[in-house]
């Protein structure tokens, strides 16, 4: 699985077109074997943009009868940064109560989780996945993979604010002098208990240097990340 | 008690928001001699007060504030990365990490000064594990480092700046059950009654009303 999920976001940031992008997020049905995967935010134009999997009707439907207005996974979920189990939110009013059963019988899934994503202009989008299950298994898949979709929310809204500026966003990785460091020792073959010795820092004080870089690279796991920044001429070995 | 309130729902609570506000002027330009902003109401606040951060507070009986500390994410325009990078060496950035700042402490709490440190850091320690968060980042000054070391949570160092009380450090807390256990104790709360206040602010369902998400549904996942 953790295989599948790094190989997932090496090709969302290899993506060329947000089609190309809309294929390989709508991957992760498989990966998770989930319903639904949607990633929604506001673009370039202040136009409302989304990436789902959701079917056709029911996503002109949502669209047609501006369900956003009604629907509690998005109200109010543009002004929070915490993700959130679809069940903690208030589902009491007979609005939300109908727009829920609509939802279900549209195929959504009587589950999801939404992951908020603050950018670095301080832009917001949300990542949510959705499915039919019962409430343990649910909180059982949730416990086995939030961190995960932390990530992938960021990756996906760092690949799409790529493709729609790609001018700041190439501006946008600056290694710090510490994540060089990390980067090139661990390029160069050391690793991470001498890499740390060699910078007098802790193994953890590393660990959280190389996750930064990696976050900044967009890379899905360490070789990768120095991989990335060799290619990008931020390291030499 | 623990409350978790972002900058849009405090004004809800105007005593707690006035004193809050009140006491961390108190704190930073009183005392520390930080140069910091301070509005006609006698109020502390900053750019990010106005990115709708989450507040972490402990709340004294009578509703007013007994300390509190700011969070906000690192993939977002935040403090550490804006204005302390000559500190760590450069941006810190992820998604599984937030940043904590404005730790503060009300003049009204100094008789117990260590349990109420204690909360806001267990506060602090929910919000990383119930969010599946890794670390946390913060600023903090070479007063609150006492602290931090008596309650057996001191962060790593990433580095530090000034001379004297002035002196500010950027560091890092790395999030796990045990530190919570130790600082439920600490703070003399216990777990159970530290879970359901966070439940409380970002679960709807726990605050007594039944879960209306209806259906059972017998589908499995894998």
């Amino acid at each position: 699985m953790q295989n599948q999920i790094e190989t997932f976001l090496e090709r969302v940031e290899h993506c060329k077109s947000l089609v190309e992008l809309n294929a390989v997020v709508a991957g992760l049905r498989d990966i998770f074997q989930v319903n639904h995967v949607v990633y929604h935010s506001v673009n370039s134009t202040g136009e409302p943009y989304a990436l789902a999997t959701y079917d056709q009707q029911w996503a002109e439907y949502y669209e047609s009868e501006a369900l956003y207005r009604v629907d509690p996974v998005v109200l109010g979920a543009f002004q929070r940064f915490h993700p959130y189990n679809w069940k903690s939110l208030d589902w009491e009013k007979k609005t939300a109560r109908q727009f829920f059963q609509e939802a279900q019988d549209g195929g959504v899934g009587n589950q999801g989780v939404s992951v908020p994503v603050r950018g670095p202009n301080g832009e917001f989008a949300l990542f949510s996945i959705s499915h039919t299950c019962s409430d343990e298994a649910w909180a059982r898949f949730l416990s086995a993979h939030m961190p995960n979709f932390l990530l992938i929310g960021h990756y996906i809204h760092a690949s799409i604010r790529a493709l729609e500026f790609p001018e700041t966003v190439g501006s946008y990785v600056v290694l710090s002098p510490r994540e060089t460091d990390a980067l090139r020792l661990l390029g160069a073959g050391l690793n991470r208990g001498r890499a740390a010795e060699q910078l007098k820092i802790s193994e953890h004080t590393l660990r959280v240097y190389i996750e930064s870089a990696r976050s900044k690279l967009n890379a899905s796991n360490t070789t990768h990340a120095v991989a990335k920044a060799l290619a990008q001429g931020l390291i030499n070995i | 008690m623990l409350r978790y309130l972002y900058a849009d729902e405090i004004s809800d609570y105007p005593l707690l928001q006035d004193t809050m506000f009140r006491d961390r002027k108190t704190q930073f330009v009183d005392r520390l001699g930080w140069d910091l902003t301070i509005d006609r109401r006698g109020w502390e606040q900053d750019a990010y007060d106005q990115m709708n951060p989450l507040y972490a507070i402990w709340q004294l009986p009578d509703g007013s504030h007994g300390g509190s500390m700011r969070v906000l994410p690192t993939t977002g325009p935040c403090m550490i990365n804006d204005h302390f990078c000559d500190v760590t060496g450069g941006a810190i950035t992820s998604p599984l990490i937030w940043e904590s700042t404005r730790f503060c402490l009300s003049p009204r709490s100094l008789e117990k000064a260590g349990r109420v440190s204690a909360a806001i850091m267990l506060a602090g320690c929910e919000i990383g594990l119930g969010f599946h968060l890794g670390h946390a980042v913060g600023v903090f000054d070479a007063r609150i480092a006492r602290i931090y070391r008596r309650l057996g949570w001191s962060p790593e160092i990433l580095g530090s700046q000034g001379q004297g009380r002035k002196r500010v450090s950027v560091g890092l807390w790395e999030f796990s059950p045990q530190v919570r256990d130790r600082l439920c104790s600490a703070a003399g709360i216990t777990a159970v009654q530290s879970r359901d206040w966070f439940a409380a602010a970002f679960h709807h369902e726990s605050c007594g009303q039944p879960s209306s998400i209806p259906g059972q549904v017998s589908a499995q996942l894998p």
